[in-house]
């Protein structure tokens, strides 16, 4: 006998990225989906991109990492509530994790959440936290073909980060395929080209996103 | 190696589905996956085999039944295939479309005896 089910397989994550986004609502906060491969400099940029917004907005920042608490202890440093979810081999976060760590973080008074995802170009794209803002990095060093490689995070992802910048001399990165092939993707994705390491374009990033964060508000 | 975790969620579907119409035997599921989802049929099936051990719907078949990526024109309406990830309306050079199908991955139906 045959059952009709039609039921998606992301259904269940994706009904508790809603319940993510009605608690953020009610708090007022801004949540920030930031996804990358390993070593293309998500920590450092979120470091940078906190001294961007200090003064101007409230953080709290949720570390995800297969094993290791290293990123969560570099921000709680800095006197950002941080918290680390180790997903304990699992290649991304799912809502459900996310819903957790906003459960147990302090987040009075706070307006923008970055959440790091696990470092990976394919699964993070495919499971919803409940964001409003999806960011991914791609650093130089990784090459201007990524896009045609792993084209769902790409299409999928409201803003480009390009980290690195500095090292472009030193590599055949080429900004302009880069940008012609993220482009026919996703027409509509904001690209800021940056460098963590000499600060390069990091104020239009930050500038950006207090703009996008007070607009929400 | 996330279809480990994308696996473990379908499976539940399927035996929810299955225990709300009593079956005694799942012996098909039949599933539609998009072909710019990044889960592998392939890995599904790996996993499929470990985690259903023991339960009904161990040793069922799996289906897949791909859909190719199509998009919605935002400009013109028109309806398209997406080759090479280009999402440029080729009617009217539209840069604004939508996903309409191509992203999925869902159960549709389950065989059970």
């Amino acid at each position: 006998m045959e059952i009709e089910v039609l039921e998606g397989v992301f259904d269940a994550n994706e009904i508790i990225a809603r319940e993510n986004r009605a608690l953020l609502d009610e708090l007022g906060a801004f949540m920030l989906n930031l996804m990358a491969s390993p070593g293309a400099g998500k920590t450092s940029f979120i470091m940078k991109t906190l001294e961007g917004v200090a003064g101007d907005l409230q953080v709290a920042v949720i570390e995800g990492d297969i094993a290791g608490k290293v990123d969560s202890e570099r921000i709680a440093a800095t006197g950002v509530p941080a918290i680390q979810i180790n997903t304990g081999g699992s290649c991304h976060l799912e809502a459900k994790q996310v819903n957790t760590a906003l459960n147990r973080l302090d987040l009075e008074g706070a307006q923008l959440v970055i959440v790091e995802n696990v470092g990976n170009l394919v699964c993070p794209a495919e499971f919803k936290l409940g964001e409003d803002l999806k960011v991914m990095i791609l650093s130089v060093a990784e090459g201007h073909d990524k896009p045609i490689k792993y084209p769902l995070m790409f299409s999928e992802s409201d803003v480009l980060i390009v980290n690195k910048i500095d090292l472009i001399p030193h590599t055949d990165f080429d900004m302009e395929v880069l940008e012609g092939t993220v482009r026919k993707m996703n027409p509509s994705v904001e690209i800021f080209k940056i460098s963590c390491r000499t600060g390069e374009g990091l104020g239009a990033w930050t500038e950006w996103l207090k703009e996008r964060v007070k607009a929400s508000g | 190696m996330h279809e480990m975790s994308v696996t473990e969620s379908m499976l539940g579907v399927v035996l929810r589905h299955a225990q709300r119409n009593r079956a005694g035997k799942v012996t098909a599921i039949n599933m539609v996956l998009g072909e710019f989802s990044t889960v592998m049929p392939e890995s599904v099936q790996f996993y499929f085999d470990i985690i259903s051990k023991d339960t009904i719907a161990e040793g069922a078949d799996l289906n897949f039944r791909r859909t190719k990526l199509i998009a919605k024109c935002e400009t013109c309406g028109d309806e398209f295939e997406v080759v090479e990830y280009d999402f440029t309306c080729p009617g009217c050079k539209g840069e604004k479309s939508e996903i309409i199908s191509g992203r999925e991955f869902q159960v549709e139906s389950i065989e059970i005896s």
